[in-house]
């Protein structure tokens, strides 16, 4: 991957100035490559990454496997973009394995998530069975150790 | 009653302890202080050598090894100098594995200075040189190098200090603190000075793959140096294993055979799983190296970079992991600034005094830490400066 996008992986909030001190190079050059990053869509956007347990503590995100009958013509992909309508799910991905769909929802509580899936999820045309896990705890998230002392620096504060 | 004061050697008495050590007691006792001021790198050991160590300890090899260490590390070792400096040695008469690159400069100047001599010291530089002189009756002579000079050693300061006392120069790059380096060019004129003289070498490079946009020169490789040159180096910065306490020196046989008492009847051998550990690191490890060079690269010029930018200027600097700012502009010393920006922003920085003398108005700042990390610290310093102003 290229050193700038590694770099704002690590961090979206560097500034242009910043990023060019590291990159050697100018700002312009810096905002330049963003822009096109942004209008190949190979940059989607910048979000924050929460823990959402102290954001908001009554969230429950579940993991749902959903196997389903390809259509024909379209495959999966029919199924897949009328599940990722959906406001309460936020990633939807094709699998090889044991099921066809891997999902991630989340809502105010279990029971929400529950009737989702039972309502909507498992109603739709092709859905063949669903298995819905409850996510318990988060120990990782996008490169972070969440819930943990990220700090786990064993040097001490000052050498020689 | 045992009077300590009298049983001790009043030499070890008398030398003064690391200016580092009062920032380190406080930077201990403070809470959420964020720190750029260590000597070590923040990578782990790469898992292919912490993994040759467990299996050592797994197939039981926990003995002692020859006192210059494996046979097989140092034909590694050689190996590895020859490609890196492209300066041959014979690796059963001419390198010793030892416990860091620290006993070797300890064991090389015991051996080599007696009461009277005069040693050179390239200042500001790291801490251990200058005791280590003075327990062996030596005297200290330091060389101060100069910011208008990108803290180089200059073949004319050289030659200022050199006299008929002379026994040993101490080179200390690519340099802690500074983080300045010595070309091919720079070396070539101190060889001038050295050439027809009976002064000896001791050529720190611990650092010596840490170093951006060219490739580290040592002293060997310059005409008639090899001959009088004791090279050190070691394991910890290149590998990020300090922790594992293993480090070299390659010297003429004359002078390793006459070092390698010392290290005989003061240490045995070095750590054997280290040396295991190591002989992993030189033949598998080079492309870790390499990746954590480029990742230091990046955020030396950001850190240089940040600093310039808050009007603490700093030289570049092309080698270890170290910038130096000079602090001079805010009108402190360096001690006073380190401890005013530990108390009021609780970041920790070293003052470049704790190097010898010319590191005064600056300070040492590491950048063994994370671009985020490294960021944090930089924004509490523009606070610090604003509030002072």
């Amino acid at each position: 991957m290229d050193s700038l996008l590694q770099l704002l992986k690590q961090n979206a909030r560097f500034t242009n100035q910043q990023l060019a001190a590291m990159l050697d190079t100018t700002e312009g050059a810096v905002a330049e490559k963003i822009k096109e990053y942004e209008n190949k869509g190979i940059i989607m956007g910048y979000s924050v990454i929460l823990n959402d347990e102290l954001a908001d503590k009554n969230t429950v995100t579940a993991f749902i496997e959903i196997r389903v009958t390809p259509q024909r013509d379209c495959g999966f992909d029919d199924l897949a973009k009328t599940i990722m309508m959906y406001d309460e799910v936020e990633s939807v991905s094709l699998m090889s394995g044991g099921y066809d769909l891997a999902v991630t929802a989340s809502g105010a509580d279990l029971k929400t998530i529950a009737l989702f899936v039972a309502q909507k999820l498992s109603t739709i045309d092709g859905v063949i069975s669903t298995a819905t896990h409850f996510v318990l705890r988060r120990y990782k998230e996008k490169g972070i150790f969440i819930n943990q002392n990220n700090n786990t620096d064993e040097r001490s504060m000052v050498s020689p | 009653m045992i009077n300590y004061d009298k049983i001790l050697n009043s030499t070890i008495k008398n030398i003064k302890p690391s200016g580092i050590r009062k920032f380190f007691d406080i930077a201990q006792k403070t809470e959420g202080v964020i720190s750029l001021g260590v000597g070590e790198p923040d990578f782990n050991t790469p898992w292919a050598i912490r993994q040759k160590a467990i299996q050592t300890i797994e197939t039981k090899k926990t003995v002692y090894t020859a006192n210059a260490g494996l046979e097989d590390l140092r034909r590694e070792i050689a190996g590895y100098v020859k490609k890196r400096i492209n300066t041959e040695y014979e690796p059963t008469s001419e390198i010793v594995v030892t416990v860091g690159g620290s006993e070797a400069i300890d064991i090389s100047i015991r051996s080599i200075v007696e009461p009277g001599d005069e040693v050179l010291i390239v200042e500001p530089c790291f801490v251990c040189y200058s005791p280590i002189v003075q327990l062996s009756g030596g005297i200290p002579v330091p060389i101060e190098t100069k910011v208008e000079n990108n803290f180089k050693l200059k073949a004319s300061e050289l030659k200022e200090k050199i006299t008929e006392k002379t026994k040993l120069l101490i080179l200390p790059f690519p340099n802690n603190p500074t983080g300045a380096i010595m070309t091919r060019e720079d070396l070539e004129e101190i060889a001038e000075v050295l050439r027809d003289t009976q002064i000896v070498v001791l050529s720190d490079e611990i650092y010596s793959e840490l170093t951006y946009g060219r490739k580290h020169c040592s002293i060997v490789e310059i005409d008639g140096m090899k001959e009088r040159t004791v090279l050190i180096n070691g394991f910890s910065k290149a590998f990020a294993m300090t922790g594992w306490r293993l480090g070299y020196m390659c010297a003429p046989a004359p002078l390793v055979k006459q070092i390698l008492k010392l290290h005989q009847f003061a240490i045995m051998c070095s750590p054997t799983i280290s040396q295991y550990a190591a002989i992993e690191a030189l033949t598998n490890c080079y492309g870790e190296v390499q990746k954590m060079v480029s990742e230091y690269n990046v955020r030396r010029r950001f850190v240089t970079n940040g600093f310039n930018r808050l009007g603490l200027t700093c030289f570049n600097p092309e080698g270890a992991f170290y910038v130096f700012p000079c602090i001079k502009s805010t009108g402190m010393s360096s001690e006073k600034f380190c401890e005013e920006l530990l108390y009021s922003k609780k970041v920790a920085v070293v003052p470049g005094n704790a190097f010898g003398n010319s590191g005064e108005g600056y300070i040492r700042v590491s950048y063994a830490y994370s671009l985020n990390h490294i960021n944090e610290a930089l924004s509490r310093i523009e606070e610090f400066l604003k509030e002072i102003k």
